[in-house]
């Protein structure tokens, strides 16, 4: 069913849906952007339609609102302790197509890997619903269609805001008592098919490429520009690694908590133990790491997409430039290159 | 996991967080080295020859360590003391409480190793996580045919399990090598262990062998080019990984290797798939 909205409709509706749901959207906030007078937009909650951003994409993913950048585990006091608690109130979370279909690789992470599903990440995940916000097809860094995110298929609605107010399609039951006397209108979404850039994915199954291709030059050239700050994982629809993290409380030693933190492959020291030399010390060796696995290395042990939605907002973060999808396709010539030299019974290409 | 707790501990918990920590006891604290000691904790964990436990000191951290022996009601860890968790760890004596969780991870095929002769080369505390199999094979002798032990420790205050190795030394079953890698010591060899492993009559066993490598990234490496060299075949080998870890549980990323997270899949590997794994 399709719905056509005015601004104090649109309100109306989102002060109904916010009895039953807290409601995330992307925001705007002044100044905190990273440049001087420069604002930045991430997911938060929302109170009233005027405060989502739906004419521009957001820096950060919305991702945070189920796996936040850093959350209590457990509490700990002299001799007792306790699990973190969960908010009883469920979620609408209105994202766009990319940041919905990168939930499909949390899940995988999050929820299924070795079997173990992680409980902070479920009891949240569990509460969400999605409204899918329409993308006017995003800006010179998106290649969704390339990494076929641009079409969602988990969502319970479907938003269009204009100057005008709202056009909405719900497809989720659940949700219709919410648009009760709402002015009825045709609306069906629609999805981004072409970007302006385009990526092409190299075919990585073969094992001797692979290896060639860790040793290849062309990482080298990230020695030199990387600055290994980790931006662009912050950034990232995907990424799901963190670091556990116990700390006391400053004026109570006897007090404290073990929490989880956003944790980058990027930066250095992911891989050192104590009393070990670091394995990947290079800012080349961490993106060979991280291109490997978003292009390659997620989809060969899950099957079913590569971890990465091409949202571009690692391009978007980096205080480098360094451009992922230049990156992938300079990684596909690289391939070229290393299969002809392959083929004509050469070695590897050093 | 099953385990008493230890203190009269307030805990509220969802019955489904596979992060959540159990205090147990420790029961005692053995001096290997200086820096490496077995502490003794108290646990009914069921726990394979070969896996790891996450052991934790609230308000400190979390740290992934092998099982090193195990027994009714009791888990050893041998555990060196380089880092801020272990280090508070040394703080604790007998009667204190660590926390654990696990196990984790693949341990040794010990049935595919049964009636074979087995060989085991370690560099280090790379003896702890193959300690439990060796002493299972010690005191079941018909478990492996016999069981050829080279043991290198980088010098003498590096050597850990000294009355097991004693112990092996006279063993029926075992032939032992026990060296420091530069220093001199009586009735050991000096070199790395990558030297002995042309000794090792591998003509003898026919087809019917394993041999089991666990110690650092590097002595792993060239132990098992080493190996092949001598004309062992890959699938024969199996290799034991250590990688940084925050969960234990294929979430946090740390310790991913290609598609393989060492937490999940691993610590233990067959060197067909440890070869091609490339940090």
């Amino acid at each position: 069913m399709g719905y056509s909205l005015n601004p104090d409709q649109t309100a109306e509706l989102l002060n109904r849906l916010a009895e039953d749901y807290r409601i995330y959207a992307p925001k705007r906030f002044p100044k905190q952007g990273r440049y001087s007078d420069t604002d930045i937009i991430r997911y938060d909650r929302i109170q009233t339609p005027d405060e989502i951003v739906w004419d521009q994409k957001s820096d950060y993913p919305a991702k945070e609102v189920i796996s936040p950048i850093q959350q209590a585990l457990f509490y700990f006091t002299e001799d007792e302790y306790r699990e973190s608690k969960k908010a009883k109130k469920p979620v609408l979370l209105l994202a766009r197509p990319c940041d919905i279909t990168a939930q499909l690789v949390q899940e995988k992470i999050y929820a299924e890997n070795g079997g173990f599903k992680d409980l902070y990440y479920d009891r949240v995940h569990n509460k969400v619903k999605f409204a899918v916000m329409d993308c006017g097809g995003g800006d010179d860094t998106c290649f969704c269609v390339s990494m076929g995110s641009n079409k969602p298929e988990n969502y319970s609605l479907a938003f269009k805001f204009d100057e005008n107010g709202l056009k909405a399609e719900v497809s989720d039951d659940c949700f219709a008592d919410y648009f009760d006397g709402m002015p009825e209108d045709d609306f069906t979404p629609e999805f981004v098919e072409e970007n302006e850039l385009k990526v092409t994915i190299p075919d990585l199954s073969d094992r001797d490429v692979r290896l060639a291709l860790k040793s290849h030059p062309m990482w080298k050239e990230f020695d030199k520009r990387c600055i290994s700050c980790g931006s662009c994982t912050v950034a990232c629809s995907t990424c799901t690694c963190f670091t556990t993290r116990d700390i006391c409380y400053g004026d109570n030693p006897e007090v404290g908590e073990r929490r989880r933190v956003t944790a980058s492959c990027q930066v250095a020291g992911f891989d050192q133990m104590a009393g070990q030399r670091e394995i990947r010390s290079t800012a080349g060796d961490r993106m060979r790491y991280k291109i490997l696995h978003k292009f390659h290395d997620h989809k060969a042990r899950f099957g079913d997409r590569h971890m990465c939605v091409g949202c571009g907002r690692c391009t978007h973060m980096c205080p480098e430039f360094i451009s992922i999808s230049a990156t992938v396709n300079k990684m596909a010539d690289a391939v070229d290159e290393i299969k002809a030299s392959l083929a004509d019974g050469g070695n590897h290409v050093e | 996991m099953k385990s008493k707790l230890l203190l009269p501990m307030e805990v509220t918990m969802s019955n489904n967080n596979p992060l959540q920590p159990i205090p147990c006891e420790i029961l005692n604290v053995k001096k290997e080295s200086t820096h490496e000691w077995t502490f003794r904790v108290a646990s009914d964990a069921d726990v394979d020859h070969g896996q790891f436990m996450q052991l934790s000191i609230p308000k400190v951290g979390e740290v992934p360590i092998s099982v090193s022996g195990q027994g009714d009601g009791w888990l050893d860890f041998t555990i060196r003391s380089v880092g801020k968790v272990t280090n508070v760890i040394f703080e604790k004596e007998a009667g204190d409480t660590l926390f654990l969780r696990g196990p984790y991870g693949h341990g040794w095929p010990v049935d595919e190793f049964k009636g074979k002769h087995l060989v085991v080369i370690t560099g280090g505390t790379g003896l702890a996580p193959v300690r439990s199999m060796v002493n299972l094979c010690a005191d079941n002798p018909k478990t492996v045919k016999d069981l050829t032990l080279i043991s290198g420790f980088k010098n003498e205050d590096g050597i850990v399990f000294q009355n097991e190795l004693d112990k092996w030394k006279e063993h029926d079953h075992f032939s032992t090598t026990y060296a420091l890698d530069n220093d001199e010591k009586e009735g050991w060899s000096t070199g790395l262990v990558t030297t002995f492993v042309k000794d090792i009559p591998f003509d003898t066993f026919g087809d019917d062998y394993a041999v089991v490598v666990v110690g650092p990234p590097i002595m792993m490496k060239f132990t098992g080019l080493e190996l092949l060299k001598n004309g062992v075949p890959e699938e024969k080998i199996w290799m034991s990984f250590e990688r940084k870890m925050s969960c234990a549980i294929g979430k946090c990323g740390h310790c991913r290797i290609d598609e393989t997270y060492v937490c999940l899949d691993g610590p233990v590997f067959p060197y067909t798939k440890a070869r091609y794994l490339v940090d």
